[in-house]
């Protein structure tokens, strides 16, 4: 078994939150929509890495323009050498610039998010009811109408 | 993410995710999510390949038009990790005979580190607790721990060691880039440098020493990947 299958299958059936349905927000056009980057990667700008321990539910700004980004998840089971090599295998932020000038979409947020995934129950009611509406009201107020959310 | 998903949604903006675990993915019933079978650390699939990731992009872009939420497909590639296979990077040879071998090591990596982080304009994984200059101060600390010293012995707590333990690997992670004329595939890196290294030795004797004296898990088990525990 690879070291991912591994961790697949100890992490794959740890509980998460269940609800009894299921929002869903419908758009116009992909073409016209503006498209924000939300990641659990736990990313920070350079000069602010500091690992993120695992009860934080909060979030960071990430500038559309920034690629003095950084991995600060505090787990080290998982590969890092990609993003060393080439941020966009995380957060494709030039890919989207790309998807923007060839018209596939309509355009970039201004800003994206980090927060840092593999939480607890506990900092999942945070997310909920908290850091995550706040992190809704940022994206809203650059107009952003699609979020594409990344992992680590 | 399935939370972040929701609330979203529940916002007014459309959401599609990315998935690594499918399981998980299954669990969380976000409106739309794409599962690629690629390695835990890349999302997107392939480093330095703006072509795949695109197409992995529109994939789960493709997904915003479907109505029969909550959906889940499947990236029709598959990548694996090669754990098991430590990418070919040469050592630099014992320089300084006053020094232990690990932080003569570093040194010696120094230059490939600088072109590395040359290479990314400046983007580096080191400085959580220490720069590059410090390095192999850290390393120092690490043999202590790797010799019996308890971690305030050797200046840490149970958070610093943590983060220097990332710096250090992130050092020679990045060294290793340098050193390679391709990016390796997923964690060949990690294992050349746990695997075959001075300083990832240490790292590694440090981990079990903490654990044989009773420390908690929760500071030995996270020093170095699950895959690269090893009895010494």
């Amino acid at each position: 078994m690879s070291a991912d299958a591994a961790i697949r299958a100890r992490i794959g059936d740890i509980p998460t939150p269940q609800f009894l349905t299921t929002p869903v927000t419908s758009i116009g056009a992909l073409s016209a929509a503006r498209v924000a980057i939300v990641t659990t990667a736990g990313l920070r700008r350079g000069g602010d890495i500091d690992l993120w321990s695992r009860t934080d539910g909060s979030f960071t700004v990430l500038p559309g323009d920034a690629r003095d980004v950084q991995l600060s998840h505090f787990s080290p089971n998982f590969d890092r050498s990609g993003f060393a090599a080439d941020l966009n295998v995380v957060y494709p932020i030039d890919r989207l610039a790309e998807m923007a000038a060839a018209g596939e979409i309509g355009s970039v947020a201004n800003a994206h998010l980090s927060f840092m995934g593999a939480q607890t129950d506990a900092t999942f009611s945070t997310i909920l009811l908290d850091s995550g509406p706040a992190a809704a009201r940022v994206l809203l107020d650059d107009g952003v109408d699609v979020v594409l959310l990344t992992p680590i | 993410m399935g939370v972040l998903a929701r609330v979203f949604e529940q916002a007014g903006m459309a959401t599609v995710g990315l998935s690594l675990v499918r399981r998980q993915a299954e669990n969380i019933k976000a409106p739309r999510m794409l599962h690629g079978e690629f390695p835990l650390g890349r999302p997107l699939g392939r480093p330095g390949d703006p072509q795949f990731q695109t197409d992995v992009i529109r994939r789960a872009f493709a997904l915003l038009e479907r109505s029969d939420v909550p959906v889940l497909e499947d990236y029709p590639v598959v990548i694996e990790d090669e754990t098991e296979q430590p990418a070919a990077c040469p050592l630099p040879p014992r320089h300084d005979p006053n020094v232990h071998r690990a932080v003569d090591e570093a040194v010696g990596l120094r230059p490939a580190y600088n072109r590395q982080r040359l290479a990314a304009s400046g983007r580096t994984a080191v400085g959580r607790l220490a720069d590059a200059d410090g390095i192999a101060a850290l390393i120092e600390r690490f043999v202590t721990l790797a010799d019996g010293g308890d971690l305030s012995a050797a200046g840490f707590d149970a958070d610093s060691v943590l983060a220097a333990a990332q710096d250090v690997r992130g050092y020679y992670e990045e060294a290793a880039l340098a050193l390679s004329d391709h990016v390796p595939a997923a964690r060949q890196v990690e294992s050349w440098f746990y695997a075959t290294t001075q300083t990832g030795a240490v790292i590694c004797a440090a981990a079990n020493a903490l654990k044989a004296a009773g420390a908690s898990q929760d500071i030995w088990y996270f020093m170095l990947p699950a895959a690269q525990h090893r009895s010494t």
